[in-house]
């Protein structure tokens, strides 16, 4: 003990732990940053309808999203304001549904590519053509487990 | 007591050591908050495509329960109209036809439940009656694991829920939609 002391006395301060609170922020401010760009940027507007018999979507590296909906304000001018598809980060069309799966799978192990989920978020004014447009593809492409988007409604 | 006097004359400088505490709350506060905002959705096994149509069968009438979904989002029942808000009820009332009415499901596992819609239905109407077909079979898996086990389908083991899917399987058909009502 008495070691310590001497050591402390002759005026050699603890290693100063005022830099931990900037390092610990800065990981703070990397997470938060991450978490938002993850989800990709949306170009059509989606609010999904409610449902009461819902099921998570456990892995998230297992789900590739589709979006459906009216393209927001921003890209009406270019669009239209008809529903349209959106796949990752861009409007797409529908024979661009296989390769898009494709890409999504190609970064999956062997075992996990039966798990694949499709989380279909489309927007509740849509009519059922494009949907079902989208189901036939996703059909043909051999992607069978679909998970419809819904809010959570009150019963 | 006295220790501590002598450090405070060593440095005068602020402790900032808890500093990373609140930082570390904050960054947990965020790590768990983005992942309980998960994704829930109904969940749908859509059938294997193949180009070549579908094998007719013939099916007793009585165990078909056909739903047509038009274009104005109305919903017709085995040919009579019926409200989205009724039509649980008698879906489980079809499927498990506690009174062996003549016109209803034989038995469960030889219920079918086909669900067709127009391409100008509306996609909230659509997920909501299929919500409601969904739930009809639910409720009454539920009720057939209170019933046999005493205990709610969710809590049951692997093996007794499995017993209990074979029992009342969960059959929707869709079939190709129909084509009136689509805007251009």
């Amino acid at each position: 003990m008495s070691k310590f002391e001497k050591k402390r006395g002759k005026a050699s301060p603890a290693i100063s732990t005022a830099s931990l609170p900037d390092i610990i922020f800065m990981l703070l401010f990397f997470f938060m940053v991450v978490t938002v760009l993850r989800d990709s940027e949306l170009k059509v507007a989606v609010n999904t309808p409610q449902a009461t018999e819902m099921t998570k979507l456990e892995k998230k590296s297992l789900v590739n999203f589709m979006f459906v909906g009216k393209p927001v304000l921003k890209y009406r001018a270019t669009y239209g304001t008809k529903p349209r598809l959106q796949l990752g980060d861009k409007f797409a069309e529908f024979s661009e549904i296989p390769l898009f799966l494709e890409k999504h799978k190609s970064k999956l192990r062997e075992k996990e590519r039966d798990k694949i989920t499709s989380s279909l978020k489309v927007d509740k004014d849509v009519t059922m053509g494009i949907v079902t447009d989208i189901k036939i593809a996703l059909r043909k492409a051999g992607q069978l487990k679909v998970n419809y988007s819904a809010k959570k409604r009150a019963s | 007591m006295g220790k501590t006097s002598s450090r405070d004359r060593l440095s005068n400088e602020i402790n900032a050591g808890s500093m990373a505490d609140i930082a570390f709350l904050l960054l947990i506060f965020f790590l768990v908050t983005t992942t309980i905002a998960e994704d829930k959705g109904v969940l749908v096994k859509l059938p294997i495509w193949s180009n070549e149509p579908p094998p007719t069968q013939k099916m007793n009438t009585r165990n078909v329960y056909s739903v047509l979904v038009n274009a104005q989002n109305q919903l017709l029942v085995r040919g009579t109209p019926m409200r989205i808000d009724d039509l649980k009820d008698n879906t489980k009332l079809f499927i498990s036809n506690p009174r062996k009415e003549a016109d209803k499901a034989e038995k469960p596992t030889k219920a079918i439940v086909s669900l067709k819609n127009d391409r100008g239905t509306k996609y909230d109407t659509y997920l909501t009656v299929y919500n409601e077909l969904k739930a009809a079979y639910n409720e009454l898996r539920n009720e057939e694991a209170l019933k046999k086990y005493g205990k709610e389908f969710e809590f049951l083991d692997v093996e007794k829920q499995r017993a209990i899917r074979a029992a009342i399987p969960l059959v929707i058909s869709e079939a190709e939609p129909t084509n009136f009502g689509e805007e251009g």
